[in-house]
């Protein structure tokens, strides 16, 4: 090896790897570097948010299932939020949707599953012996904690936390006077909202970098798991989109704390006219929307990615059309950057503009389905393996397909007049984004558990807790387009007091019903999680009989993940059932010259030059 | 690097870039996206109409030049790094930094022109843009000052020279790109104008 290869392999290897021998417990599962245990720092941190995520939204489910009913019960969790009557207060309602959103959009599915899977994934399935630059990887990870804390905090400030929606549209979010949740607790959503793109950008730069430099041997671009193209191409989009979201935040917080008026004009407050003159309420959502399209394929990316790889691994057959994956992916990245009016529509967004925003949203259908299409020929005639994971993957297409289809509907600029900020709405992003995401994350974990904790989760737990959750999903979800399509608006704290809506109540009580136990059954998963990590079935070292690299590391890999050199890379991830081969599945570290019974025309070249070498 | 006897070495894929720089150029392609969504939003409240014309202090024409040389004087000290020359490197370096001070400098006198017309931060947001464009782009200018000094200080070290020079080769890059940027905030205000 030449001198060059060395200095860079030092370069490498050089950011906070001072703590080899014997490592102190500080710096071996809190201020790691190791990719592994980073990854399972954010899974950690995820789950814990998901179920305060969670539980946020079965409670305000109460108050729309049974808005007659006394929930004095809840005092001692949620204090002075309980009304003298037993009634949630009615602006702690909003604060409890906001933070909703806010931690299941950011603190679940991006820095949850992207966090996860991109640290565990990456080095181990391209051959590396850890990411980057383990020191800014672990900074990432820190400040994804600093956020959470921050956000957590909030929730005990006398005026409550943010309270303006996920999407914390000014003027609403930039007036205090407007709502008690536009106070303090939107400071400290700001604030902690700067921690968190901090840490996705370290980490986003970190994923690429890596991707790019630091492949083992043979692993072409041609040759990568699909989970990494997926991840990859998620740390682009953020890297691309969050920025924005960070000047849109800073002029929210000009405007808020020192009096600009980017987004604020002609406003009377208690018939009093305020001093800001020539702002812009809809700059904000221009701003806030280009990030916030990209966004949601941030959250579903990288599920995507990791459907594919277990799909295929479990129908024991190549994915089909793995560069048309690519492809879609690569258009899909490509569009979701220009489609960002179609969530404002209704702003008073020229006409003329909407059906060009119209256009190019529906356009993303197609390559949406061209990846439901692969994952459905995928399947077709599969030797299929009903595992956990793959279970949950299916789960995910359907969801997937489900709720794209709604999109289709809404990005309709005419039928968006009706549909606009519905439960429509809420039905389209739940099934699409938040279902299908959650279901990749399960599947990811369920997966890639054996690796992470060298043992398996329960299967029959897990298939008790896929069918509770796949059938809850749907009960609670479905329902909501009929309440969508009568017009009922999302964010509203109560659906009795209008008329038009009382036929509702039954439904809403069942959909409140549903998600309660959808809830519950998540228990199940963390019992099985936590009890498989101490006393699970020590797992084998393939258990799955998978092809890529993270399979060929020791049941539970140390620190630089292969005890001997890098294995070299030979073939694309995606030999299953090959015709001729011994096995069903071809490891992508099996060189072409072993496997001469098996190989393609165009493979036979290939193994003669490999021979050769 | 005691580690590298516990893990063999393999065979990693080398190439040209090193991963820092990259990271690096990840690093300014973000801000070149920030920058870009606000200058985008300048546009989009533009285009809304009521927009107050602004004279843009003078002064930004003697800080574009300032800049300007900035990146001559740090080329200098790179070329200087290239041949060796302790002396000529620690004389580039030296020079780019006070030019960047005066740089800050007169961008936050310039502020002082804007409030002698009345354009203020809190106002018109005509007015609070070149503020927050002057004002993002002198923050990253002091990320990259700290930069400057933690090269120039290798470099009373001995330890910037033609065998070293990723440190230096990172620190071009990036005020380069300062420097590009300012001059395009300030093309994009006038014309824009
Ligand atoms: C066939 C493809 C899709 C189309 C045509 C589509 C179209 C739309 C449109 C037009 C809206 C705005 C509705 C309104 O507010 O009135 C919307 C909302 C939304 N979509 Fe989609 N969508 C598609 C797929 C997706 C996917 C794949 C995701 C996420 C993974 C997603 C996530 C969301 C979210 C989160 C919202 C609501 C944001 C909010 O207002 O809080 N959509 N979609
Ligand atoms: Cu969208």
């Amino acid at each position: 090896m030449s001198v060059a290869d060395i200095q860079i392999e030092k370069d490498l290897h050089h950011d906070g790897h001072d703590d080899h021998h014997e490592q102190s417990f500080i710096s071996k599962y809190i201020f790691s570097t190791d990719h592994k245990t980073i990854a399972k720092q954010f899974l950690i941190t995820g789950i814990f948010w998901a179920l305060i995520g969670g539980g946020l939204s079965v409670i305000f489910r109460l108050q729309l299932g049974f808005p007659d009913m006394e929930l004095y019960w809840l005092k001692p969790l949620l204090g002075k939020w309980i009304t003298a009557e037993g009634k949630i207060d009615s602006e702690f309602y909003l604060a409890l949707v906001t933070m909703h959103g806010t931690i299941m959009v950011f603190f679940v599915l991006t820095a949850g599953l992207s966090g996860t899977f991109a640290n565990f994934l990456i080095p181990l399935q391209i051959g590396a012996r850890d990411m980057a630059s383990g020191f800014m990887n672990m900074l990432s990870y820190w400040f994804f904690f600093v956020s959470g804390v921050i956000m957590f905090i909030s929730f005990f400030l006398e005026t409550g936390p943010a309270s303006g929606g996920w999407t914390v549209y000014p003027p609403l979010s930039a007036l205090p006077q407007a709502i008690q949740g536009s106070g303090a607790g939107m400071t400290m959503w700001l604030v902690s909202m700067v921690f968190f793109i901090a840490s996705t950008l370290l980490g986003g730069i970190n994923y690429i970098t890596t991707i790019i430099n630091m492949r083992t041997e043979g692993m072409s671009f041609t040759r990568l798991p699909l989970t990494v193209w997926a991840l990859f191409l998620t740390a682009i989009l953020g890297l691309l989109s969050f920025p924005v979201l960070v000047a849109a935040a800073l002029l929210l917080v000009f405007d808020r704390s020192f009096g600009t008026s980017f987004y604020l004009s002609d406003i009377y407050i208690g018939g009093e006219a305020l001093p800001h003159i020539g702002g812009s309420p809809i700059l904000y959502q221009h701003l806030f929307w280009f990030l916030g399209h990209p966004e949601v394929y941030i959250v579903i990316l990288p599920a995507l990615g990791i459907t594919s790889e277990i799909i295929s691994t479990n129908s024991r057959k190549p994915i089909f059309g793995y560069r048309a994956m690519i492809g879609s992916m690569l258009a899909i990245g490509f569009l979701s950057f220009i489609v960002w009016a179609h969530h404002m529509f209704v702003t008073g967004l020229n006409p003329f503009l909407g059906s060009i925003f119209m256009f190019l949203t529906l356009i993303i259908a197609v390559p949406s389905a061209v990846k439901a299409f692969n994952y459905i020929t995928t399947l077709w005639r599969g030797n299929i393996k009903f595992t956990t994971a793959m279970l949950f993957s299916i789960g995910l297409v359907s969801f997937f397909i489900s709720g794209g289809l709604t999109g289709i509907f809404l990005g309709n600029s005419a039928l968006d007049i009706n549909l606009h900020d519905t439960y429509f709405v809420v039905a389209h992003f739940h099934l699409v984004m938040g279902s299908a995401a959650f279901f990749g994350m399960l599947a990811g974990v369920y997966h890639w558990f054996p690796k992470m904790f060298g043992r398996m989760m329960d299967e029959r737990l897990g298939s008790i807790h896929f069918w509770l959750t796949f059938v809850g999903v749907y009960l609670v979800f479905f329902p909501l387009h009929y309440i969508g399509i009568a017009g009922f608006p999302r964010r509203y704290y109560s659906f009795t007091s209008f008329d038009a809506f009382q036929t509702f109540t039954d439904l809403n009580s069942f959909v409140s019903i549903a998600a309660a136990l959808t809830f519950f059954a998540q228990f199940i998963f963390l019992f099985n999680f936590f009890y498989s990590i101490f006393a699970g079935r020590k797992a084998s070292l393939n258990p799955w009989k998978s092809n890529t690299l993270e399979w060929t590391t020791p049941r539970l890999p140390g620190h630089g993940n292969w005890p001997g050199a890098i294995p070299k890379v030979f073939r694309w991830a995606y030999d299953y059932s090959k015709p001729g081969a011994k096995d069903d599945f071809i490891p992508q570290t099996v060189p072409l010259s072993e496997t001469p019974e098996s190989n393609l025309p165009n493979e036979v070249e290939e193994a003669k030059a490999e021979a050769k070498k | 690097m005691e580690r590298h006897a516990e893990i063999p070495l393999g065979s990693v894929r080398v190439r040209s870039v090193n991963p820092k720089k990259f990271a690096m150029w990840l690093f300014i392609i973000t801000v070149a996206m920030l920058f870009a969504a606000l200058t985008s939003a300048y546009l989009v409240k533009q285009s809304e109409g009521n927009w107050p014309e602004i004279v843009f202090p003078s002064l930004f024409n003697t800080t574009s030049v300032i800049i300007v040389l900035s990146s001559i004087s740090l080329h200098f000290a790179y070329i200087a790094a290239k041949r060796n020359n302790l002396l000529q490197i620690r004389a580039g370096l030296a020079v780019t930094s006070l030019l960047a001070i005066a740089f800050l400098i007169g961008q936050y006198m310039s502020w002082g022109q804007l409030i002698s017309q009345d354009v203020f931060f809190v106002g018109h947001p005509a007015g609070s843009f070149i503020y927050v464009f002057t004002g993002l782009h002198a923050v990253h200018l002091i990320g990259g000052v700290i930069f400057l000094a933690i090269v120039l200080y290798n470099a009373f070290n001995y330890k910037v020279h033609s065998k070293s020079l990723n440190q230096l080769e990172m620190c071009v890059t990036y005020w380069h790109f300062l420097g590009g940027l300012w001059l395009y905030l300030y093309l994009f205000l006038v014309l824009n104008n």
